[in-house]
């Protein structure tokens, strides 16, 4: 397929049957491969959308300063755009993410601005918040309440995976931003309204704060519990392991809150299985391996592996 | 078979230090119930006026009780709940 550029090559990713993980023929899962977006995850499209709108209504022009609070991936495309549109990029990310990340962000050109790991992604929030009033000329695309965020997914996101699977039943992706569930979930409610749109949101230890946890005081202006029909919450033995079962039984090398994607959606196969219902079960692969490599998530057992993950943040 | 229940370390006081342990019911209200049997106090720490705590999650193999049955959601054999503080010491 050709593209004018790198950015009009967004989007219309692939939709992977899991023959090896699927439960029965009744009970199939599916998985979309957003690690084949630009810079390699699902918020490209978040990024692109946002930069975008920002550039429709007058706020952005060459030149300017964009803020954002981002453990990584957004960061990270952000950067990317940010450079190729001529923009100078500025992240607060916590402290205690993989090192790859900062790698990735400094590569495009991004300045990194680190906030404590005891408060995560709430602390990052917090801290970008204060600059961007220290910096009223910044722009602070804030993708927790940028109403593009979701809107990106509502309008690609969705019909991409409605086109490819229209029997679908049930939607699966992690619980961040909460754009990706927001936009697909209103999108599937108006053309599949019996679909169940599922999140699943990473559980951390006790060595780690505050983060994206919806109960932990901080919830993204975007969020819209009434578009949910359920939540998991997933541990990280969990998320690695389900991430490693990708590898195992079907080739595919995702990140590790893919894993926690994916031990939703086995859930729900589960629950369906059990109730002798049909189901297909479309969930994100929110982007590959690469970045967590340093993690060891994919070395040794699960336990030494989720030991080496305490105290990190991996979705 | 039974349920095994997952304890949140700030009530293990009630379970002899215990992680986990075991217990029957078909519903979760049952399964409480039943535990507090063998570890008093524990449902007075879990449950008020009929309800979950506040500030108490509960999941039924991974997934939010308040999205399925709530205190009433049903459970069987072989299923893992596990029970943690809402509030974790976070920022706000």
């Amino acid at each position: 397929m050709r593209y004018d550029s790198l950015l009009d090559s967004l989007g219309g990713t692939p939709l992977v049957g899991l023959p090896g993980l699927s439960p029965s023929p009744g009970v199939r899962l599916w998985a979309k491969l957003e690690d084949r977006n630009p810079t390699g995850s699902i918020k490209d499209r978040v990024a692109f959308a946002m930069i975008e709108q920002a550039e429709k209504d007058g706020r952005l022009s060459p030149g300017c300063t964009i803020l954002e609070p981002t453990s990584g991936n957004t960061g990270i495309s952000l950067a990317m755009v940010a450079k190729v549109r001529g923009y100078r990029m500025v992240c607060v990310m916590p402290e205690n993410t993989s090192a790859e990340r900062r790698q990735l962000l400094e590569m495009w050109g991004a300045e990194i601005h680190f906030s404590a790991a005891e408060g995560g992604s709430n602390e990052a929030v917090r801290v970008a918040k204060q600059m961007a009033e220290d910096h009223p000329d910044w722009v602070m695309l804030y993708q927790y309440g940028n109403p593009a965020n979701s809107r990106a997914h509502y309008e690609t996101t969705g019909p991409e995976l409605l086109a490819d699977l229209p029997s679908i039943t049930h939607f699966v992706a992690g619980l961040g931003t909460t754009g990706t569930l927001m936009g697909v979930g209103r999108y599937l409610r108006e053309h599949r309204p019996d679909a169940q749109v599922v999140a699943a949101e990473p559980r951390y230890g006790e060595l780690v704060y505050g983060l994206r946890n919806l109960d932990e005081g901080f919830v993204p202006e975007l969020y819209d519990e009434s578009v949910l029909t359920t939540r998991f919450s997933v541990p990280a033995d969990a998320a690695l392991r389900r991430t490693r079962e990708l590898l195992t039984h079907e080739g595919i090398f995702a990140g590790i809150s893919t894993g926690g994607a994916l031990h939703a959606a086995m859930g729900v196969a589960r629950k369906a299985e059990k109730a002798g219902e049909r189901a297909d079960i479309a969930f994100v692969i929110a982007d590959a391996g690469w970045k967590y490599l340093s993690t060891g998530a994919y070395e040794g057992s699960l336990d030494e592996a989720a030991q080496r993950l305490d105290g990190q943040l991996w979705a | 078979m039974a349920i095994e229940v997952r304890i949140p370390t700030i009530l293990r006081n009630l379970t002899d230090g215990a992680k986990a342990v075991e217990g029957e019911g078909s519903t979760l209200g049952e399964l409480i119930t039943d535990l507090d049997k063998r570890h008093p106090g524990l449902a007075e720490r879990i449950v008020e006026d009929g309800k979950l705590r506040r500030f108490i999650n509960v999941y039924l193999n991974d997934e939010d009780v308040r999205f399925l049955g709530g205190i009433d959601t049903v459970v069987s054999d072989g299923d893992t709940v596990t029970v943690l503080p809402a509030v974790a010491g976070g920022t706000r």
